[in-house]
């Protein structure tokens, strides 16, 4: 997958990326429209499909509002690629899939506005912009497997309807 | 192995466990607000699942926008109720509900050695009972209604120790600022933290759950604090199934181990806009108020506004803000009325609500407009936390948000006469 970066800092924590006034809902598409909302109200007009966000430690720290992933993923985000992850917030992108990985150096050379290409299976990153390459920590191939089946949910029905 | 190990093995069926161990584990309870459920919910119909593993595992608790406080939210909060009445689920109504992490305690359904997983991060309040505790989110949640089990990454622990006397004023939430601060945001990532000391053996019941409420704060999969008598003597009227008693092994092995002397600690106060940015009171400087909330699952416990009302009563608050108060539970604002708290409250000025947790997520009942402050005893001032992203929220205990109130302005309780 390939995409433009947009650059956060650390400690992005969920109220900032889908604000609790909005979680008298749950439909993706209108959680997207307030995605980010807390920190960069202008954020939702410039995504483009296929985006990437960068973003320092502690990505999506806070609450537990599973609401935050799908905002992203919904905003049209293909990727999110930060230095950490906090905890809950990496098992709700892994369960609805969204994709996310963990590279400090990635997160650290790269500016908003590069293009990156993404390889989710071996935890490759280019930055084609800048002609760097960087790697990530790969995931185990369970959580690979949750991802590339577009959730947990579809995950667990492909291992019911192969009798796993 | 230590307390959380120790928990997590004996619900996975092995005799060891160590961190980064992948472990299914059997859940003895799964919790869901109005919030998260109806998402868990859409994702469990999904799923094709038909019934709940266990109906009476199952606990929906409808307090985050509830008394409904628009249409969307009453949307939500009926279709929850529904699901709940469909499967026969343990269901608080309005009128007998209140913050789900007061809430669940108070009613015997979180008992010690207990694996819980709720979709609401503050889940972790459990630990204070010697349980195994935290927060997902709802589709993990949908997949463990499901099933009855959960698959889990064994965190390292990293233990906590606590020496000395607290000072006056000083409670659970200075020790967990004071921890967050040292610290910070992502100080526990992942792991568990295992609270104890001369300290923690101290604190109220009541106290506890204040420290291990904030344990994700810190980041943190899970906030335990070890049995004891004061434990039992709480959990023992409440229980009506057996429960196991977990005691960290001596030579169980920690990734760490951080010693306070807890007599250095003043309150603390933690600035906008990350819990991690705490100071001790007497460093607070002049921050003028408009607004302050006493309650929520951090400090919405009757020791919480017994503390306030000893500072309240007689007095009048600050005619420049307005102070809210908010029980935690029906059977808190039940006791606190007999108390005579209330009165207190209400003679002081303050408004005092049906429990919700309201303002402390910017949902209602005390939103804050553009430039507004408030200090709270909630558990997060993140950016736009309680309303506007251009207001700000400071954190501190029930004193001082008590001695605040009148004063106008942060301040010690040592401040009020």
């Amino acid at each position: 997958m390939q995409g433009k970066a947009h650059k956060f800092g650390d400690n992005i924590n969920t109220d900032v990326i889908i604000p609790a006034r909005y979680l008298n809902v749950s439909d993706p598409a209108e959680l997207a429209r307030h995605c980010m909302e807390g920190i960069d109200s202008e954020f939702i007009s410039r995504v483009q499909p296929g985006d990437i966000i960068l973003a320092g430690a502690n990505f999506g720290s806070g609450s537990s509002r599973e609401h935050a992933p799908i905002a992203i993923k919904a905003a049209g985000i293909n990727c999110v690629i930060a230095k950490s992850f906090a905890r809950i917030f990496f098992r709700n992108a892994v369960n609805i899939g969204l994709p996310i990985l963990e590279c400090e150096e990635a997160v650290e050379q790269s500016d908003p506005g590069d293009t990156l290409e993404v390889e989710l299976a071996t935890g490759e990153i280019e930055n084609v912009s800048k002609g760097l390459s960087f790697r990530a920590k790969p995931y185990p191939d369970f959580m690979l497997g949750i991802i590339s089946a577009g959730g947990l949910v579809d995950y667990t029905k492909q291992r019911i309807t192969r009798g796993l | 192995m230590t307390l959380a190990e120790k928990i997590l093995a004996a619900h996975c069926g092995k005799d060891k466990v160590s961190p980064g161990d992948f472990i299914d584990v059997r859940v003895d309870l799964i919790l869901a607000n109005d919030i998260t459920a109806p998402l868990a919910i859409k994702e469990f119909e999904r799923l094709g699942a038909k019934r709940v593993f266990d109906p009476q595992r199952v606990v929906m608790v409808p307090d985050h926008f509830v008394p409904n406080k628009d249409i969307p939210s009453a949307e939500q909060a009926k279709l929850m109720r529904q699901f709940a009445q469909e499967q026969g689920l343990i269901y608080f109504e309005v009128g007998a509900a209140g913050i789900e992490h007061v809430l669940l305690p108070e009613q015997g359904l979180v008992l010690p050695g207990d694996v819980v997983v709720g979709a609401d991060s503050h889940t972790c309040t459990y630990g204070a009972l010697g349980a195994f505790a935290t927060g997902m989110g709802s589709t993990d949640i949908a997949c463990a209604m499901a099933t009855g089990d959960i698959w889990m990454k064994v965190p390292p622990t990293i233990k906590f120790i606590y020496h000395g006397r607290p000072r006056k004023w000083v409670g659970g939430k200075d020790l967990i600022l004071y921890t967050i601060g040292e610290i910070g945001v992502d100080g526990a990532l992942y792991a568990a933290m295992e609270f104890c000391g001369q300290a923690i053996d101290a604190l109220s019941m009541d106290g506890r759950f204040t420290m291990s409420n904030m344990a994700i704060e810190a980041g943190a999969k899970a906030g335990i604090c070890r049995v004891d008598e004061k434990t039992l003597d709480y959990v023992r009227p409440r229980a009506r199934r057996p429960y196991v008693v977990f005691e960290p092994d001596d030579d169980a092995e920690y990734a760490a181990v951080v010693e306070y002397d807890v007599s250095q600690i003043e309150p603390q106060v933690a600035f906008p806009h990350i819990p991690s940015n705490t100071r001790p009171i007497s460093q607070a400087g002049e921050i003028k108020l408009d607004q302050v909330v006493i309650g929520s699952c951090t400090n919405g416990r009757l020791e919480d506004l017994r503390i306030a009302a000893e500072i309240l009563k007689g007095k009048q608050i600050n005619k420049n803000l307005r102070l809210i108060i908010i029980p935690g539970t029906q059977g808190v604002y039940l006791n606190a009325l007999r108390e005579g708290l209330i009165e207190t409250f209400i003679k002081a000025g303050a408004a005092v609500s049906t429990p919700t947790c309201g303002p402390c997520l910017g949902g209602y009942m005390g939103v804050l407009a553009p430039g507004e402050r408030c200090l709270a005893t909630t558990n997060r001032n993140f950016v736009g936390r309680m309303g506007s992203t251009e207001s700000e929220v400071y954190l501190c205990n029930p004193a001082v948000a008590a001695a605040s109130a009148i004063l106008g302005k942060i301040a010690s309780p040592e401040e009020i006469a």
